[in-house]
This record gives structure tokens, C-alpha cells and sequence, in this order.
């Protein structure tokens, strides 16, 4: 019956504005998600009613779960039009399988697009160096790793305004899983950079600085002690960086960018980096505007993007206590609807995420207050619903 | 400005060898000599693959000049639209600058998004000699070899010919278009035209694989070697020389003057035709004035590492610029030759299908072609086609 209403509504409305120059005429001839949100946005709604578009979930370990259970209701609650294909796949509660494995690949391979908690795994070698994790991201080549580290309003930190991007290389470096004992005692670990994979990531960096106006590229290395490896690194980047005039490009060590970063992160705008170091800096960085509970990240190839939390922590201890604070994982959510084209879904639930902040009622215990994780996701959904008249 | 200098200093520094091989090259005089040097530096493995990220495509957007701005725009509404996952990157040329700034600026971006889009850059003849035109200059540069399009009669566009079905491949980056032209004596100008083995191996060779790939069945190369025995000569033997690697397709050739004539008066006998650059620019605004006019008909231009995509008569329309009343089906039908390109199927075929539902059954067209309708008419339409025809991403 409604739909029928609707859609009777929707082809008046097109009729009607038939008449009007192009982009005012894409405004009005919405699709009716709900009357309100469709009479007071300033930007146009996508395009197709009956779209709806499947995307894999792998809720993974800890408080995996309960993030994707938080989005799943801000998404039900938004009329948003993406189905989740979900794949429990844990090492830690053995769910882990090379069949599930392969599942969440061909998954992947029709929706392009994924959200992911952190799969957990044990620190004890049990014969396999590689995690899922780990297999995961090779075998769908997710070489950049993008946080975007963006202080909330209202939620003060040390360093307020902040504003920069680390890009990380995430598929060779330390996290080769090529370690042996040479000689009883001695173990080597191979770190391993390649030209290939470095101009790639670099002109990662430098693309995605272009696509988001920014004004600085610093890659980040410790090439005075590898000479040859993060070398060759620098070298690849300085290289890819003759493609980009108008973007600026420098580098800086990594010991002294941990220092500047919590002295005066306002000078940095996009960083890239090898793997570890990446990871260390996604930590650091997301610690200086609240903590891995707020910061969301991102992980490409050049085929597919999994959306999930800046700095990845199981946040095991936390399990079924409904304290977790589902920010990071909401606002990623919000990250992948954008990266759908759903752009009037994605500003919904990222403005409703940032007004809970910003109004300071409503927090989760790790920012300082005495809400639950459920009592969080009803004040954003709740949130969905009052979105300001441009 | 110091930001630029200062990243010009660092890589001197950082990599010598690299340095300075990219800005230098355009200030002498012959481009296509030097541009072959950058070429070769900058091209294959030099440089990572495209910006293709999360299976969404960064691609350069040149609105150009006339009616190429408003054209782009609908085309980035209708993308929008349909969810195609492909961001622009707008790089503009001002063609009432002297310096060479923008269009290198332009090159540079295509570099590193190896696809763009573009409308046509007006080149003022009042300007002086030097300043060369900046589409030929994109060409050149970025070694945009074979100009495609083909030309198809449309079933709702009323012209004199019927079942026309023919594809132009058209030589791009020399010829008449070497940009060398000097005064010898005073009052004696010589322009060079300039056809080489190597490019013409490689554009007869790149004509008879699309035949082949179409399934089309004769090639047809067109030139004037009764006239320039040595030039065209040459261009007509190495067409003679790829089609014996091809038995399964039938070669002929034709003279540019006769052809033009046979094509006005018999168009139906062509196939797919091979020429060098002049007559390849003069035969392909005769094929697309036979079916119809500029604003129908997308042109594509490929290199090995690029590809840039256009309206195919390359016009700047500044007549109609602004008034709403363009034919956007050629800039729209070329959008979907790039998402062909981007291996977007589903979605080039899904804009085209609703393009020509628009023009051929809803009868909504241009003044153009003999309709009342105005540009941003026919967008919408076709925008609600595209949402008549429902999810694209049901079968997956």
C-alpha cells in the first residue's frame, strides 16, 4: 500500500518539476526514504528506490559483534538500502576454516565492499605465521590502509581540530610472515620492501590527497638505519611525487614523527608509511583525539574496500558488557555508504554520530561518561531523525 | 609557488636521475620528437597503475571550452545518478593563456589517472604561432595514437542515408599535425607532414585487431599516394603489410577525394576505414554530418598507457554554449565508451541503453536533430530510464 503510494508520489513529483533547470529538478523528484529527511536535505538522494546493495560483514572477535549489531540497527532505523552478508570468522573461538576462508572471498568478489571487526589472534606460534587476518588482507591484496584521524567536537583532547590522514602499506614490510631460525638462537625476521608495491602505496597517498584537496604528502621512514629498505621506500615516493606538482611532498623519520605528532600534529596533513610503522602511528594518532573507539579506518585494493576501525583491537575484556563505544565502527559504516554513492545516507548517520558527541549527553565510559553501547546507538537513531534544515 | 619549488629541490636531491624530466620538455620547439623522449621515461612499468582504488576509478575531467562544461555536468549528474563508481578529478585549460601551464598540468593528471574526459579546448587562431593547440598538444604528449568512433545510423534521427555502420580509425599524433612549419624564404612557408613506418605499422595494425575484435570483415585504408607517392605511399604500404597477417579480413584502399564523394553519395559500402590524420579529421566530420551531426556521435583516443575520451568532431559549440540547448548524446555516449573502458559494462550499457531509448523510441531530441527539446530535457530523461530499469547490481 505505501509502496504504491510512493511511488505515485514520486512520478507526480516528476511530472511536476519536468519543467525546472537540472540539478534543482534532481532535489525534488526524491525518492521518498521518508518525507521529512527528503523535504529538508540540501543534497540530492541517490538514485534508485528498489536499490539495495549487499555488502559482506565479518563482525570478527571481541566486541566485533556488538559494533556491527549497533550498526545494523542505525542502518535499519535510517531506511538505508544495504543488506549485510554476515561470516563469523574467529580464530580464538574456532570458527576459523580454510572453507569460511574462502566463503567470505567469494563474497567479497560479488560485493566489492566489506565491514570488519578485528579477527583475533593468539601471540602462541601454533605452526601457521600468518593470521586470518593476515591471509584475508593478502588474498584480496587490501595494500592501503587509510585513517582518517579527525577530532569530534565537543569530546576536548590535548590536541583539539585535528585533522590528518595516515596511509599505510599493509601487505609486505614486517608483516611478511617470513621468520626462521637459522642457527639455533638466532631467529630471522625479513622485512621486506619492494619498488612495485612502495610507488603503489605512494601514489595511493598522493591520489587520495588530490581527491580530498589536500595540500601534503609526508612519508614517513627510517631509511639512516635502512638504508637499502626504507630506501628504496623514500626513493619510490620521491619518484611519485613528480606526477603530483601542486602537491607538496616530504618525509621525516619515524622516531622523530612519533615526537612531533604528540607535540605538534597540526603540521602533518596526509603521512605514508611502511607497515609497522603504520601501525604504531594509527595507534598513536588515533590515542590523541580519543582512543581506537572513535577513530574509523579503511582498507583498499584496487578492486575492494573493507570499512572497519582505525586502530584494530578485539577489545576483548569488554565482551557482553555493553560498553563499547561503537563511533569508530559507526562512522566507517558511514565511510562505506559514501564509497556506494550513497551519499545522502552517509551524511545521515555521520551528522546524527556527531551531534550525540557534540550534544555530550549521551557517552560511553572509555570518553568519560556513564552510557551503554545500546544507550549510545538509541541516541543516534534518535539523532537520524532531526536533520537540521540546511 | 614555494611549495612547488621546494618539492622540485627534494627530488634533485633525493633522485637526480628523475629529476626535472617532467616540466622541461614543452618549451622546445617540435613537440612530438621531445614528447617521445618523455614518453619513453614515463610510461610501462615507470608508473604505478592507475588511481583505481576499492573498485572505484579516479578520472580526469577537462571541461574545456563552448558547450564542454555543461555537457560534463550532466554527464557527472547522470553518473552520480547510477552509482557508477568513478570520481573526477576536474583539471581546467584556460585557452586564453599563452603559457602552457594548464594543458601540462592537465597531461600530468592524465598521467596519473590514465583515463579523462574531456570537452574540446578552443585554439584561437589570433594568437600567436607559437601557442599550439592544446588538444593536439594533449595528443601528442600523452601518445594518443588511434582516434576511434564509430558512426551508426539511429533509427529516430531522420537523415538521407539508412544503415550506415562505419568505423573510423584515424592516425592522431602526426601527419599534418607535427606542429613544424617555418618561413624558408620570406613569402614560402613549408608545413611538414610527417608520416613515419613505426606509427603507421602500429595504426594500421590497431585498425585491423578492432576489426577483428567487431567482427567486421573489410578495411578500408584511405590516402592521397597518387599525389604524395613517397608519404602516403609509405603509410599505404604498411597497411598493405599488417593486412596479410589478417587473411580473414579483406583490405582495400581508397583515395581520400573519392572517398569523401562515394561516402556522401554510397556510405553503406564502408566497414571500417584506416587514414592518416588530416583526412582521418575531415572523413569523420563527414560520417557523423551523415548520421546525423557532432552532437551524437563519441570519439574515443587510445595509447598504449591512456586513453582520453571526446565528442568525436572534437567541436567546441560556442554558439550554443549556455543555452540549454546542446545535444548531450554524444558527450553521454562517450562517457559510456570510458566506463567500456573501465570494464563498467553494466553501467556503460545501462546509460547507453537509456540514451538511445530517449532518442530512438521516446522521440525526446534536440533542435539539433529536429526536436524541441532542451539539453536538460533529455538528461532527465534519461536519468528516468536509468531508475525505470532498476537495480543494476540485482544479478550479482
Amino acid at each position: 500500500m505505501s509502496v504504491t503510494m510512493a511511488a505515485a508520489l514520486r512520478g507526480s513529483l516528476v511530472t511536476l518539476v519536468k519543467g525546472l533547470g537540472g540539478p534543482r529538478w534532481q532535489q525534488l523528484a526524491s525518492r521518498p526514504l521518508s518525507v521529512s529527511a527528503g523535504l529538508c536535505s540540501a543534497e540530492a538522494p541517490p538514485a534508485r528506490a528498489d536499490a539495495t546493495f549487499k555488502v559482506t560483514m565479518v563482525p570478527g572477535d571481541g566486541v566485533g559483534p556488538e559494533l556491527m549489531t549497533a550498526v545494523k540497527e542505525v542502518f535499519k532505523a535510517g531506511d538505508v538500502p544495504v543488506e549485510f552478508e554476515e561470516f563469523h570468522l574467529s580464530e580464538v573461538q574456532n570458527m576459523a576454516s580454510e572453507d569460511k576462508l574462502e566463503q567470505v572471498l567469494t563474497s567479497m568478489k560479488n560485493n566489492k565492499v566489506a565491514m570488519k571487526g578485528k579477527i583475533h589472534t593468539p601471540m602462541e606460534f601454533k605452526g601457521e605465521l600468518a593470521s586470518y587476518e593476515m591471509r584475508l588482507r593478502r588474498k584480496l591484496d587490501l595494500f592501503a590502509n587509510v585513517v582518517h584521524v579527525n577530532s569530534l567536537q565537543g569530546y576536548s583532547t590535548r590536541h583539539n581540530n585535528l585533522d590528518l590522514v595516515i596511509i599505510r602499506e599493509q601487505t609486505e614490510g614486517e608483516y611478511s610472515s617470513l621468520e626462521h631460525e637459522s642457527v639455533t638462537g638466532v631467529i630471522e625476521c625479513l622485512k621486506i620492501i619492494t619498488r612495485e608495491k612502495s610507488r603503489r602505496i605512494a601514489k595511493f597517498a598522493f591520489d587520495y590527497a588530490t581527491k580530498k584537496g589536500r595540500s601534503k604528502v609526508t612519508a614517513v621512514h627510517k631509511a639512516n638505519i635502512m638504508k637499502l629498505g626504507d630506501g628504496l621506500f623514500l626513493q619510490s615516493c620521491a619518484e611519485v611525487a613528480q606526477l603530483y606538482p601542486k602537491i607538496k611532498y616530504e618525509n621525516i623519520i619515524i622516531d622523530n614523527c612519533c615526537m612531533q605528532l604528540v607535540q605538534n600534529p597540526y603540521q602533518f596533513d596526509v603521512l605514508v608509511m611502511p607497515n609497522l610503522y603504520g601501525n604504531i602511528i594509527d595507534n598513536l594518532a588515533a590515542g590523541l583525539v580519543g582512543g581506537a573507539g572513535v577513530v574509523p579506518g579503511e582498507s583498499y585494493s584496487a578492486e575492494y574496500a573493507v570499512f572497519e576501525t582505525g586502530a584494530r583491537h578485539p577489545f576483548a575484556q569488554a565482551v557482553g558488557r555493553n560498553i563499547a563505544n561503537p563511533t569508530a565502527m559507526l562512522l566507517s559504516a558511514a565511510n562505506m555508504l559514501k564509497h556506494l554513492n550513497l551519499e545522502y545516507h552517509s551524511h545521515m548517520v555521520s551528522d546524527a554520530v556527531k551531534r550525540v558527541i557534540k550534544q555530550g549527553k549521551v557517552r560511553t565510559r572509555d570518553l568519560g561518561g556513564y552510557s551503554t553501547t545500546g544507550d549510545f546507538v538509541h541516541a543516534v537513531v534518535e539523532n537520524l531523525r532531526h536533520r537540521p534544515v540546511y | 609557488m614555494a611549495a612547488h619549488s621546494a618539492v622540485l629541490s627534494a627530488s634533485k636531491i633525493i633522485n637526480p636521475f628523475w629529476g626535472g624530466r617532467l616540466g622541461n620538455t614543452v618549451k622546445v620547439f617540435g613537440t612530438t620528437l621531445t614528447s617521445h623522449r618523455n614518453k619513453t621515461l614515463l610510461t610501462g612499468e615507470n608508473i604505478p597503475p592507475p588511481a583505481k582504488y576499492g573498485g572505484r576509478h579516479t578520472v580526469t575531467l577537462i571541461p574545456g571550452d563552448g558547450i564542454g562544461p555543461e555537457l560534463l555536468n550532466h554527464v557527472r549528474e547522470v553518473f552520480r545518478f547510477s552509482c557508477v563508481p568513478v570520481d573526477f578529478e576536474v583539471v581546467h585549460v584556460n585557452s586564453a593563456l599563452e603559457t602552457e601551464d594548464d594543458i601540462n598540468n592537465a597531461i600530468t593528471a592524465i598521467r596519473r589517472n590514465g583515463v579523462a574526459l574531456k570537452g574540446n579546448i578552443e585554439t584561437k587562431h589570433t594568437m600567436a604561432p607559437s601557442v599550439k593547440s592544446r588538444n593536439n598538444l594533449l595528443r601528442t604528449s600523452l601518445d594518443l595514437y588511434a582516434n576511434v568512433m564509430h558512426c551508426q545510423s539511429l533509427p529516430g534521427v531522420q537523415t538521407r542515408h539508412k544503415n550506415i555502420d562505419i568505423m573510423i580509425i584515424r592516425e592522431n599524433t602526426e601527419g599534418e599535425y607535427s606542429s613544424l612549419e617555418h618561413e624558408s624564404v620570406s613569402g614560402v612557408v613549408e608545413s611538414l607532414k610527417i608520416i613515419t613506418r613505426n606509427n603507421s605499422l602500429r595504426i594500421a595494425d590497431y585498425a585491423f585487431r578492432l576489426a577483428r575484435e567487431k567482427g567486421r570483415r573489410r578495411v578500408t585504408a584511405v590516402h592521397k599516394a597518387n599525389i604524395m607517392k613517397l608519404g602516403d605511399g609509405l603509410f599505404l604500404q604498411c597497411c598493405r603489410e599488417v593486412a596479410s597477417g589478417y587473411p580473414d579480413i579483406t583490405f582495400d584502399s581508397m583515395i581520400v577525394d573519392n572517398t569523401t564523394m562515394q561516402l556522401v553519395s554510397k556510405p553503406q559500402q564502408f566497414d571500417v576505414m584506416v587514414m592518416p590524420n588530416l583526412y582521418g579529421n575531415v572523413v569523420s566530420n563527414v560520417c557523423a554530418g551523415l548520421v546525423g551531426g557532432p552532437g551524437l556521435v563519441p570519439g574515443a583516443n587510445y595509447g598504449r598507457d591512456y586513453a582520453v575520451f571526446e565528442t568525436a568532431t572534437r567541436n567546441t559549440g560556442k554558439s550554443i554554449a549556455d543555452r540549454n540547448i546542446a545535444n548531450p548524446t554524444a558527450m553521454l555516449l562517450a562517457g559510456c565508451m570510458m566506463l567500456d573502458h573501465l570494464k563498467l559494462y553494466d553501467h556503460a550499457s545501462s546509460i547507453r541503453n537509456a540514451v538511445l531509448t530517449t532518442m530512438n523510441e521516446n522521440r525526446l531530441q534536440t533542435a539539433d536533430i529536429g526536436g524541441q527539446g532542451t539539453t536538460s530535457e533529455v538528461v532527465q530523461s534519461v536519468m528516468r530510464i536509468i531508475q525505470s530499469k532498476g537495480q543494476l547490481t540485482a544479478d550479482l
